[in-house]
This record gives C-alpha cells, sequence and structure tokens, in this order.
C-alpha cells in the first residue's frame, strides 16, 4: 500500500480578468481608493475560475499524466503545487521535496557559460553546490556539450541550450517532479532522450506529474492519468481510458460538424482562417465513413483576410488515443503555394490509398508562413471514421490498436507439409 | 510570528541568494574593456568631479578634511546605495520569467544587488585606504566600525529595494520615480556637503534621513580627528530597524500574488 504523497482537496484558483492592464497604474488605484471612501465601489472586478474544487491524490511512485485542453488548468495547478501561486481556496499537502520544470532551462542566463549556467540553473531548482560538483561531469555528457562548457550559451544552437536545459533537470534529486510539457520541444533525438529518462523514473519510484499534450507520451509512461476540462476533474484513471473519453469528446462535440468558423480554441493570428473541412472522394463527393485503403481527399476551405504570400498548408492526423500517425504539409511535400486570398479559397489535399487500421481518426489543421508565423492552428478540428470493411483482407480478429493496413503476400514454400 | 518563518525560509534557500548574487557579479562586466575597473573608476571619477566643482570652484567647507577623502569617503556608500536601489527596484520584474516558472524566496533577487554590490564596495574601500595614506592620514580604532556601517547600509539599500521591487510589479511608475527619487536623496544627504552646515532648524529633518548618519559616519571613521556623531548614527539605526521590519511585513504580504501579476 503506498502512501499519498501529493494531497489535493477542494483545491479553486481565481484569476482576476484585466488586472494585468488593470488597476497597474498608480492612478487608477487612487481613484479606486477615493470611490471607496465616497461609498461606491469601483467598477466590479471580473473573475475566472482556473481551478474549482480539484480534489485527488497521488500515491508515492506514480507518474500521473495531466491532460485537458488549452486553458483547461492543468499549468495552474503545476503552479500551485509548486508555490508559484497561490489557491484561491483548498488545501495542497506535499510530502517530500519538490521540483518543478516548467520550461527548458530554468534561470539560465545567455551571458553565461554553459558551466556557471548549470550551477545557476541547479541550485534555483533545488540542488545543492556539493550535488552539483559531483554531477557536473554526468550533466555535461548527458547534454553532449562537453566541448562548449565554458562558452557563452549564446553562442550554443537552441537545440543544445534545451539538452543542457534537460540535463540538469534530470539530475534533479526531488522526490516530486512537475513537469510541464518540457519533453514537447526539441529535436527528435532529444525528445526520446527526454521520454527515456521519464520512462527510467518510473522505475527509481520517483513521483512525477506530467501535463502534456502529447497524448502517446502519456499512455506508455503514465502509471494514471487526470483530465481537466474548465477547470474542473471530468475523469481520472487508467491513462488509455482517460484519453479515450477525453478523445471522444471532440469526435462527439463534432461528429458530422465540418464547420471551423465557431471553434474558438484556436492559436494564430487569424490573417486567414479555416472556416471548414470536408471528406470527399476522388470525385469529389462527399464522405464520412472510408474503407481502409480507399482514397480520400480532403478539402480545406478558408476565408482570407488579406492577401497571405506563400503560406503553408499543414495536416496532422490523430489516432482516437491521441497518437500522431502522420503529418502532412505543402511545404514537406514540396508544393509552394504563391499566395492566397483575400476571400474565400480552399485546398485539396488527396491521400491515395489511405490505408488506416479501422477507427476513428482526429484532424488538427495549421496554416503557417515561412519564419514561424501562425495563422491559424486548429487541433482536433475534426474526425473521420476508416471503416472495418478492410481492403485488406478479411479483417479477423484485427488487434484494435493497430495503425496501419499493409497489403501483404504470403509465399507458402512448396515443401511445406 | 510570520516574519520570522519568513526569515528562517530566506535562510534555508541561501544558496539561490549567493548564487544570485553570485550571476549579477559575474554579468555587470562582462564584454567590458575595463571589467571590475569600473568599480573604482565610477565613485573615483566623481570624486575628482566634485573635488573640482564642490570643492575648488565653490569652496564647500570640509573641517579640515582634504577634498578627495571627503568626497571619495561619502561617494563610496552613496553610489553603493544608489546602484543597489537602482538595481533592485526593477529585480522582479526583469526577472519575471524566473518567478512564474520557478519557486525560491522572492526577496533573492531584490536582495542579491545588495550583495553582489559589497565586493564593489570593499575594492572601493581599498582605493580609500590608499588615499588616506597618500594623505598621511592614520587609521585609527574607528576603522572597526567599518564593518557595521557596512551591514547598516547593506540593510537599509535592501529594505528600500525590496519595497520598491514589490511596489513595482503592482505600479510600473516606479521605474519612472526611482531615478528621480534617488537624485533628490543625494543631495538631501550630506554628501556634497558637510553635516554642520545644515541650518539648526532643518537638522532634525536631516537626521531622519537614514543615509545622513551612515554616511557621515564613513567620513568621521576614515580621518583621525574627527568626532563619530553617535546621536545621528543611533537615530538612522533606529529607522533602518523600523523600515526593515516594514519591507518584511509588506514584502512577504505582497508576494503572494506577484507570479500573477508581474
Amino acid at each position: 500500500m503506498h502512501t499519498s504523497v501529493v494531497k489535493i482537496e477542494n483545491l479553486s484558483k481565481r484569476y482576476k480578468l484585466g488586472q494585468l492592464e488593470g488597476s497597474t497604474m498608480l492612478r487608477e488605484a487612487v481613484v479606486n481608493v477615493l470611490h471607496r471612501r465616497s461609498g461606491r465601489t469601483a467598477q466590479s472586478d471580473q473573475f475566472v475560475w482556473a481551478l474549482k474544487d480539484v480534489s485527488f491524490d497521488v500515491p508515492e511512485g506514480e507518474i500521473l499524466g495531466v491532460i485537458g485542453r488549452n486553458g483547461s488548468g492543468k499549468s495552474t495547478l503545476l503552479k500551485i503545487l509548486s508555490k508559484i501561486t497561490r489557491a484561491t481556496s483548498g488545501v495542497t499537502q506535499v510530502t517530500g521535496r519538490v521540483a518543478s520544470l516548467l520550461e527548458v532551462g530554468t534561470g539560465f542566463h545567455e551571458e553565461l557559460t554553459g558551466r556557471e549556467n548549470i550551477y545557476l540553473s541547479g541550485t534555483i531548482l533545488g540542488m545543492t553546490k556539493k550535488r552539483i560538483d559531483e554531477k557536473l561531469e554526468e550533466i555535461v555528457t548527458f547534454a553532449g556539450i562537453e566541448r562548449f562548457i565554458d562558452t557563452p550559451i549564446k553562442r550554443y544552437s537552441s537545440g543544445m541550450i534545451m539538452r543542457l536545459g534537460f540535463s540538469v533537470a534530470a539530475h534533479l534529486e526531488a522526490e516530486i517532479l512537475l513537469v510541464d510539457e518540457v519533453i514537447a520541444v526539441g529535436d527528435t533525438e532529444f525528445q526520446r532522450k527526454c521520454l527515456q529518462t521519464m520512462g527510467e523514473l518510473r522505475g527509481v519510484g520517483r513521483t512525477v506529474l506530467f501535463v502534456s499534450h502529447n497524448l502517446a507520451a502519456v499512455e506508455n509512461l503514465c502509471t494514471r492519468a487526470i483530465w481537466l476540462d474548465d477547470g474542473l476533474v471530468c475523469g481520472v484513471g487508467r491513462p488509455k481510458e482517460i484519453i479515450q473519453k477525453y478523445m471522444n469528446t471532440f469526435g462527439d462535440a463534432r461528429a458530422g460538424e465540418l464547420a471551423l468558423d465557431h471553434i474558438l480554441s484556436r492559436r494564430g493570428s487569424g490573417e486567414v482562417r479555416f472556416s471548414r473541412i470536408e471528406f470527399l472522394t476522388m470525385d469529389r463527393r462527399r464522405t464520412r465513413v472510408i474503407a481502409s485503403g480507399d482514397d480520400l481527399v480532403i478539402q480545406l476551405q478558408y476565408n482570407a483576410k488579406s492577401r497571405i504570400e506563400k503560406p503553408v498548408f499543414g495536416l496532422e492526423i490523430y489516432t482516437n488515443l491521441g497518437t500522431l500517425v502522420t503529418q502532412i504539409h505543402t511545404y514537406n511535400s514540396g508544393v509552394d503555394v504563391p499566395s492566397i486570398g483575400p476571400g474565400n479559397g480552399y485546398i485539396d489535399v488527396e491521400l491515395p490509398n489511405l490505408n488506416l487500421a479501422p477507427g476513428r481518426y482526429h484532424v488538427s489543421l495549421s496554416l503557417t508562413g515561412l519564419g514561424y508565423v501562425f495563422y491559424d492552428v486548429v487541433d482536433h478540428c475534426a474526425i473521420f471514421d476508416i471503416d472495418a470493411s478492410c481492403r485488406y483482407g478479411l479483417n479477423r480478429a484485427l488487434k484494435r490498436d493497430a495503425i496501419m493496413c499493409v497489403s501483404s503476400n504470403w509465399i507458402i514454400p512448396n515443401d511445406t507439409v | 510570528m510570520k516574519g520570522w518563518a519568513w526569515v528562517r525560509e530566506g535562510w534555508a534557500y541561501r544558496n539561490v541568494y549567493y548564487l544570485l548574487a553570485w550571476r549579477d557579479t559575474k554579468l555587470r562586466y562582462k564584454q567590458t574593456i575595463l571589467g571590475a575597473m569600473w568599480a573604482i573608476l565610477q565613485p573615483f571619477l566623481t570624486m575628482v568631479l566634485f573635488t573640482v566643482v564642490f570643492g575648488r570652484v565653490i569652496g564647500v567647507p570640509t573641517d579640515g578634511i582634504p577634498y578627495p577623502v571627503f568626497y571619495y569617503a561619502a561617494l563610496l556608500p552613496w553610489m553603493y546605495f544608489s546602484n543597489t536601489v537602482a538595481q533592485s527596484g526593477l529585480s522582479l520584474v526583469s526577472n519575471a520569467r524566473l518567478i512564474t516558472k520557478v519557486y525560491f524566496p522572492r526577496s533573492a533577487l531584490p536582495i542579491a544587488p545588495a550583495l553582489s554590490g559589497i565586493i564593489d564596495f570593499g575594492v572601493g574601500t581599498l582605493i580609500l585606504i590608499a588615499m588616506l595614506g597618500y594623505y598621511g592620514l592614520h587609521p585609527t580604532w574607528k576603522l572597526l566600525l567599518w564593518p557595521i556601517l557596512v551591514l547598516m547600509l547593506a540593510s537599509l539599500s535592501c529594505t528600500i529595494g525590496m519595497m520598491l521591487a514589490a511596489l513595482n510589479v503592482r505600479y510600473r511608475d516606479v521605474k519612472h520615480a526611482v531615478p528621480f527619487i534617488l537624485q533628490l536623496w543625494l543631495f538631501a544627504t550630506p554628501i556634497v556637503y558637510p553635516v554642520n552646515i545644515i541650518p539648526e532648524y532643518l537638522r532634525h529633518l536631516a537626521y531622519l534621513n537614514p543615509l545622513t548618519g551612515i554616511v557621515a559616519a564613513f567620513r568621521s571613521i576614515s580621518v583621525p580627528n574627527h568626532d563619530i556623531d553617535w546621536s545621528s548614527l543611533c537615530i538612522s539605526t533606529l529607522i533602518i530597524m523600523v523600515l526593515v521590519i516594514m519591507s518584511i511585513a509588506y514584502f512577504s504580504k505582497a508576494e503572494e500574488t506577484l507570479s500573477d501579476i508581474v
């Protein structure tokens, strides 16, 4: 029987809207005081609840994945547990040393050398000097920056800085780790390394709270998952079940829904926006359910407020468990769209012989420009189903979690008895 | 007893205070040609300027203290004070990213500049001692007060820096006010002039400025035949103690919401 190292009871956090721009001027504070004096209150403040009455326990050694949409309160939860911000009400009880990794390279300063930054960041994250002295070599080797250890990190590539930051974090000796999306960045090799280290934590018996949009990582690494939506706990349990429930909300809400312009949870400047998605056959007839191996055409309709030069259309397909199946870009496909807009328009992407395994798939869309310009990014905005009538055989007992169907020829040697 | 818990937590995290001070020291003279020479040049050149303008041109009385010693002994604590307050007053806002990403006692940020400034102050003091030698002024037992005066000066700088830093998080007006306040404070403190030319009816007011006692004492301990004004030093001590309590009370309250509004 494990003891709980993190106990959360009726935790709520309220943020005041407009506080950032609002009364941060002395003048307004004075006005507010005068108003209060004269019996009037200043314009009533608007509040938003980031967390509402959240309660759960985390036993020792558990790796708890926290999932949910943007703004669902995941990060706020971590910030309260790491004491960065205070809860409005409720109780949190944390037993053991906590380290929070809400970004890679906490406390790094670009003018300082790699070595100096290891000491700075390590100390801020809670390591003692003795511990850093002991681990310095390991940290440097893990990050793979031996040659640059005495170079200011402003000369590093962003990948090197990332590796160094994670390497420091991986050598913390905290009993409880609060991790926020750190592994969503960096190159693939580095991501693999991070995931591996996270996986190793399982064996060490450290307790981890892991906030992530990478549902596949949550499924693979976590022993339990919690799903937050709009500050409320929507479910706690085995990662696979919770992720499925979470993904289903996209399905349920969006089933048959092809219009995209009403979706609010999107990122980007909005100069161009996706207005609608259509699933079509090769001869451009509408379809929702296709058989594995069929051709599928996805039409992306958009509305551009102004003329956009060299846009890049992208689309990602996820399984119902949130695993990324594929990512398709005009840019990566070697297609240059010279310009679009202003006004309405569309682009088709043909996917011949789409050999996905039967099941439900989610689509995320992105419209970007060269040089990290984001016009519109809509995650999990549409779903389509692959029918069980698989073209690759009789579809007997196809294991449920398979992602692909492949055509196969079995050659049986003549001398087989 | 909340204040006591606050101090204890700070002590538990003393590594972070030290490291942040070390960072400030490292960063201060990075990518400069003269490097740590600036620590000496700043007060020294200001002293030369003051000696020419206020000594030779205006002829401020100094009770027989040579002008360079008179100005340098006062500029050293003043520059420490104004540099520290200017830096630590902005420290929370300029480290906003850190505040929203990791927890440590927030007071480490405004206090770090006060700690790192002490190194510059020490170097500056060596120059002062060299100057005393040049003018044939023999050091006396009064120099033993030096560490106590530095402690008072550092505490005062911390309290003002902490309060301004917390205030700046909420009201960015502070950023514009600080340089102006410091300029006024320079002239309100007996730095370009000695205490005893302040008219009698204003002197009580001058003593309420905690820097008055400290600056005057730095002058007195530097030269042999110059008595320390104990009463003004006591007033300064008292005021600093009140300020320390006030700043801890204010800061520990303000730090609760820092990360939400910074």
